[in-house]
């Protein structure tokens, strides 16, 4: 005999990954990355609560093989990335036009 | 390859629905890189039900239950334990806020742990019911307003200390408890690590800012975490199996002023509400000092 709750229909499971929004449009403020100062050091990624910076190769006769790049379509301009920079070469600009 | 400290896996999807600066999600994208794909979770209602989104979106790449807000202790229990009939390995983990942990869901958390099934409890700690419009929880400071304590013309502050959370699991005698803070990541993820590795109950709090709570540009997560422990507001450390060590001694404490002054919540503070929070901090320090020490000759619970 089967239990009572083997006749239940299937729980709702949620698969759409959030990452299918586009959440730029919270964004007031800029993040942008000066690569000639930027020391490779991964700390804006480690400190990045929406996993906005992504850590990828780095363009041919750059001073480190990776660095860190900004995902504009996820960043929510927060700032703790310029905030915790150790060398300051992240600053934030002002945002003129929507997205 | 640039060498980083953490492992580069995520297991948070971008685009949540978090606050911009939110401590809470860094806390769970820490926590995930050390527990990695075995992690199942169970999350009442807090601001971790808010931000995975409506129903057909979810922002983790682990599975993760919702119940209601006075029963995580007991979901917990019930999924360690049928993950143990299935003989699956599965890391048990419930995910809730300070409400959830310190008022609502205390005693079923304290009956798990008495209990003693395997699962890891995180009290990620906002200070305040912050999901719902910051209203004070047990867990919030002395002095901090919120809108069920709110100052003006007269002074209706939160009155009483901070409840003490890994103190009253120390009481349970709970193989590992221990604190930590997304300002420093590596121990967090050192922790988290250790408590994935020991069999039993434990219990990890986490000290998260919340930008719109705590009244602070939501650029200064980090630092205002940062400084909660080198004022020694929030001492990291750990109890193992009643061995007290503190992780983090900072080489030069600050001011807890400083801690304070910037934060919203706290800006309206007297002088001499300022000397006694440092001094009940500077008191609490050395206490947590001596059972350090202590428990080098035999279990404090």
């Amino acid at each position: 005999m089967p239990y009572p709750w083997q006749e239940l229909e299937e729980a709702p499971i949620a698969r759409v990954p959030t990452s299918e929004i586009k959440r730029s449009s919270w964004r007031t403020m800029r993040p942008v990355i000066d690569y000639d100062r930027c020391i490779s050091c991964m700390i804006c990624w480690k400190f990045c609560p929406d996993v906005a910076i992504r850590i990828e190769k780095a363009p041919e006769g750059h001073k480190y093989d990776e660095i860190p790049v900004i995902d504009y379509d996820y960043c929510k301009g927060c700032g703790i990335c310029a905030n915790e920079c150790p060398v300051k070469c992240i600053t934030m600009e002002r945002e003129e036009v929507g997205p | 390859m640039v060498k980083t400290s953490l492992p580069r896996e995520e297991y948070l999807i971008s685009g949540h629905f978090a606050c911009p600066g939110c401590g809470a999600a860094l806390s769970m994208r820490i926590a995930l890189k050390a527990l990695g794909k075995k992690a199942v979770l169970s999350i009442p209602a807090c601001c971790w039900a808010v931000i995975p989104g409506p129903f057909p979106y979810r922002n983790l790449e682990v599975p993760l239950l919702y119940t209601a807000f006075e029963v995580t202790g007991a979901s917990v229990s019930g999924l360690s334990e049928g993950f143990k009939a299935m003989g699956e390995d599965a890391i048990v983990v419930g995910w809730a806020g300070d409400g959830g942990t310190a008022d609502i869901g205390l005693q079923s958390l304290s009956a798990a742990v008495e209990r003693g099934h395997d699962f890891i409890y995180v009290m990620y700690d906002n200070e305040a019911y912050m999901n719902t419009g910051i209203q004070r929880s047990s867990a919030t400071p002395e002095y901090a307003w919120t809108t069920t304590t709110p100052v003006g013309k007269r002074e209706f502050w939160k009155k009483g200390w901070k409840k003490d959370m890994v103190g009253i699991m120390v009481a349970h005698r709970i193989p590992y408890a221990a604190t930590a803070t997304p300002a420093f990541p590596e121990d967090m993820y050192r922790k988290f690590k250790k408590a994935a590795s020991i069999k039993g109950p434990k219990f990890i709090h986490i000290l998260s800012p919340c930008p719109p709570g705590w009244r602070f540009p939501e650029e200064k997560t980090i630092e205002v975490a940062r400084k909660a422990v080198l004022s020694k507001v929030f001492p990291l450390y750990e109890v193992e199996n009643g061995r007290w060590r503190v992780t983090f001694k900072p080489a030069r404490f600050i001011p807890v002023e400083e801690y304070l002054r910037m934060q919203g919540r706290f800006r309206y503070l007297p002088e001499d509400a300022v000397r006694y929070v440092q001094e009940t901090v500077d008191r609490e320090w050395e206490r947590l000092l001596r059972k350090e020490e202590l428990s080098k000759e035999g279990p404090i619970w």
